[in-house]
């Protein structure tokens, strides 16, 4: 799978998400994500990860063997980064 | 006892359970190995599970888990979460309090 077909299976399950995707080990298959949603601010950190998963859907483990996995709400993202 | 059943009865009856790839002595994906480095460090005991040996574990654990990757780490019958999970824990400081079972 491509990098952008990632972003936008979790961009299409999490409509306000921002989404960067990575793909680590130049095969398609082990990615990394850093996903920023308001939707995760009453989640824990369990369920904000749950959430990605589910976006993507069948194609994980299968397409996508790994996706290591940064959540922020944007509260969070703006203290990161301040 | 049915798979289903026996990975409930595992989770529920371990404090702390670690289903993996590859053992704690032996790892064998970088992503399990980075959470037994963590839970060394910590020096907790804990039950590890190897879904290697049979690959109907982790379909089954999925399903109970709603978590789809490996590893998964249990604390007190509750999914904490994988590898990335671990890691934020460990460097925020907030994973000792969880392991935390006496």
């Amino acid at each position: 799978m491509e990098p952008n077909e990632l972003k936008a299976l979790i961009e299409k399950g999490i409509t306000d998400a921002k989404v960067e995707v990575v793909d680590t080990t130049g095969t398609k298959d082990h990615f990394s994500a850093v996903v920023i949603s308001k939707s995760f601010e009453k989640l824990s950190l369990v369920e904000q990860h749950q959430s990605v998963y589910k976006a993507v859907g069948a194609f994980m483990t299968k397409e996508v063997h790994a996706l290591q996995l940064k959540t922020y709400t944007p509260k969070k993202w703006a203290e990161q980064n301040s | 006892m049915e798979l289903s059943e026996q990975i409930k009865t595992d989770i529920s009856q371990n404090p702390i359970i670690l289903y993996m790839k590859g053992t704690k002595e032996m790892p064998m994906c970088g992503f399990s190995n980075q959470v037994v480095q963590i839970l060394t460090h910590y020096g907790v005991d804990y039950k590890d599970v190897n879904i290697l040996e049979d690959p109907e574990i982790r379909t089954k654990l999925s399903e109970e888990s709603g978590w789809p990757t490996i590893p998964q780490l249990f604390v007190k019958g509750k999914l904490i979460g994988g590898a990335d999970i671990a890691m934020e824990l460990h460097q925020k400081g907030e994973l000792l309090d969880i392991l935390d079972i006496s």
